[in-house]
């Protein structure tokens, strides 16, 4: 009786073009259960789902053990792209996070996004020192050792270049995946020393406002970072997901500002001057700066705004036939916790609340999940986040208004992928 | 006898107290003079931190005709790396050159930045000397300064780049938002 009574029951619909209830898959209960054994909520997928005449079963013994871990060898076409270098150089640029092919919120080490200005440094841990200095009673020389011994925190936050997703400026929108689009930006647990721990022993002069931190690359890549950042939650980051920090993160320490523009998490940090003013470093003030309409340009524009991205379906994430999806994606903001994320599957007209899966943290990406009943029929799918300072993800016609064509850096508006009858997907304006 | 033994009890808590508050155990080494001299190589937009010595356009044309103009260009025209001359009065158009010249606000982070990182791939290479003249052909190439104006720490804070008054703090609050 209760199975007949499920047959009858629709999905409930929260907004146009088949955008269903958040809880559909979070409340997998009897009902839904029996609802998904339906044709109408049954994908009729074209992936592979033939069963083998046999079952699959090693009948040999597999692998040793080994003391690194690799990836299964059928996921290493899973790799950092869009690697682009200056000319002439070899380290001097940018690799992007393949974000449509993560899952959850952690991004592995190896698939952190980088960007270097003069490329990765080999440093010897023991040969590493930390000095503090400027305005400060003592400046101090701290070794990997001694900084092995202060007292740690661990957090999940997201570190995004500045000048992510800016191809969201070109005229016509770019054929990219998510992460050739938007994976200048990763998310780890950052592990390491608070950063007021160290400034207070060296004892802060009260005409301090600033500092500079300056890493050991040989670009001596350098910002300067308020002082009132410093105080509140900025880290000497040793670990990444567990382990020492990769090279290409800063190994053996960086400096790690939670949702401040990744060029000030400064890698390899090696000094840091306490200072009264900034000192108007070439990447605080050629670079990272941003040209309004009326040529004028605002500097220290420290926090990354608001944002958003699904990831399934994506360009490259094809739909395989009309039916159920679940569209997932990450969402973040520089100024705390995600509150809300919408989605749209009919170009904006209507919104649907998205779920959001656990843990939300603090500048760090929320995963975002929601089932889509697709008809097979052409489709815009977006998705828009507000944080918990109430910032709403502006749509790109909004952000363009609002900001102009001329910014590089601080590119936040709302991704939009168009679905199309044959369940391609490409990226386009709405 | 008792009260100051008290005394000596009660300060030694009071500091010890203070060390707990820090919440480290207080392993920085303190760095000698000699030691911070050596690794700070900053320098602020007054100039504090420029080092002694000096050097003029001319000087600095020959050098670099040699270190920089395969990255940069003759005379700083760009190609295949940045484009360090020009581009004056095209902020407010549809298309920005930002260079040293149109776009810089403070004529020592040009020293800061060719001291600490340039010439790529073999940074911090030039003499100090070398860094000024450098400099100094920078700028005079954007029309900032005279061919013989010598540049250093004392002449070299003094220079007002063009584009100095065209920045906006967005720290604390960006007004844009």
């Amino acid at each position: 009786m209760i199975e007949s009574k499920s047959k009858n029951a629709a999905p409930e619909t929260v907004a146009g073009n088949g955008l269903l209830h958040r809880r559909i898959f979070l409340t997998r209960g009897a009902a839904l259960l029996g609802a998904g054994s339906l044709g109408l909520l049954t994908p009729t997928l074209a992936v592979a789902q033939v069963a083998p005449e046999m079952p699959v079963l090693a009948k040999v013994p597999g692998a040793a053990l080994s003391g690194y871990g690799n990836r299964s060898v059928f996921e290493e076409g899973i790799k950092r792209y869009n690697i682009r270098t200056y000319p002439g150089t070899t380290g001097s640029g940018g690799s992007w996070t393949p974000l449509e092919s993560l899952e959850g919120i952690i991004t592995p080490s190896a698939l952190h996004f980088e960007r270097h200005h003069s490329g990765i440094p080999d440093i010897n841990p023991d040969v590493h020192r930390l000095l503090i200095h400027g305005l400060v009673d003592r400046p101090l020389i701290f070794s990997m050792d001694a900084l092995s011994r202060y007292p740690m925190v661990s957090r999940i936050q997201f570190i995004e270049c500045s000048g992510n997703s800016r191809v969201g400026t070109a005229p016509k929108p770019v054929q990219m995946t998510a992460g050739g689009l938007h994976g200048l930006f990763s998310c780890s647990e950052w592990t390491g020393v608070p950063l007021s721990i160290l400034l207070e022993e060296a004892g802060v002069d009260p005409k301090a406002g600033w500092l500079l931190a300056e890493g050991a690359d040989s670009a001596a890549m350098a910002r300067s970072v308020p002082m009132a950042k410093a105080m509140d939650d900025a880290l000497i980051a040793l670990y990444q997901n567990g382990e020492r920090l990769r090279p290409s993160n800063g190994y053996p320490m960086r400096l790690f500002l939670p949702g401040y523009e990744g060029n000030m998490s400064v890698k390899w940090l090696r000094r840091i001057k306490v200072t009264s003013g900034p000192t108007m470093t070439r990447d605080e003030t050629a670079e990272y700066t941003d040209t309004r309409p009326d040529g004028s340009s605002l500097m220290f524009t420290f926090p990354m705004e608001v944002k958003s991205v699904i990831t399934a379906p994506s360009f490259g994430r094809n739909l395989q036939g009309a039916g159920l999806y679940e569209i997932s994606g990450m969402a973040w903001s520089g100024a705390g916790k995600i509150a809300r994320v919408d989605v749209s599957v009919d170009g904006g007209q209507t919104w649907g609340q998205a779920a959001l899966s656990e843990p939300v943290l603090s500048k760090a990406v929320t995963r975002f999940r929601v089932a889509w009943q697709w008809n097979g029929g052409p489709a815009v799918i977006m998705s828009r986040a507000v944080d918990d300072s109430g910032a709403v993800q502006p749509n790109r016609a909004q952000f363009l208004a609002a900001r102009g064509l001329k910014r590089n850096y601080h590119y936040n508006a709302i991704q939009s992928w168009k679905v199309a009858a044959n369940g391609e997907v490409s990226n386009v304006y709405a | 006898m008792f009260m100051r033994k008290c005394l000596c009890l009660f300060s030694t808590l009071t500091i010890a107290s203070m060390a707990l508050a820090n919440d480290g155990p207080g392993l920085g080494v303190e760095a000698t003079d000699a030691q911070v001299a050596a690794w700070d190589i900053s320098i602020a937009p007054d100039g504090e931190g420029l080092p002694a010595g000096s050097g003029t356009a001319a000087q600095g044309e020959a050098i670099y005709a040699i270190r920089c103009s395969a990255c940069h260009g003759k005379a700083g025209s760009g190609t295949p790396n940045n484009r360090l001359v020009g581009g004056h009065g095209t902020l407010n158009g549809p298309a920005p050159v930002k260079t040293i010249g149109s776009y810089w606000p403070y004529a020592t982070t040009v020293f800061d930045y060719i001291r600490r990182a340039m010439p790529y791939p073999f940074s911090a290479s030039l003499t100090d000397e070398e860094v000024y003249a450098v400099t100094a052909y920078l700028l005079f190439l954007n029309e900032i300064i005279k061919e013989d104006d010598v540049m250093d720490a004392r002449t070299l804070p003094q220079v007002q780049m063009p584009n100095r008054d065209n920045f906006v703090l967005a720290y604390p609050r960006n007004p844009d938002n």
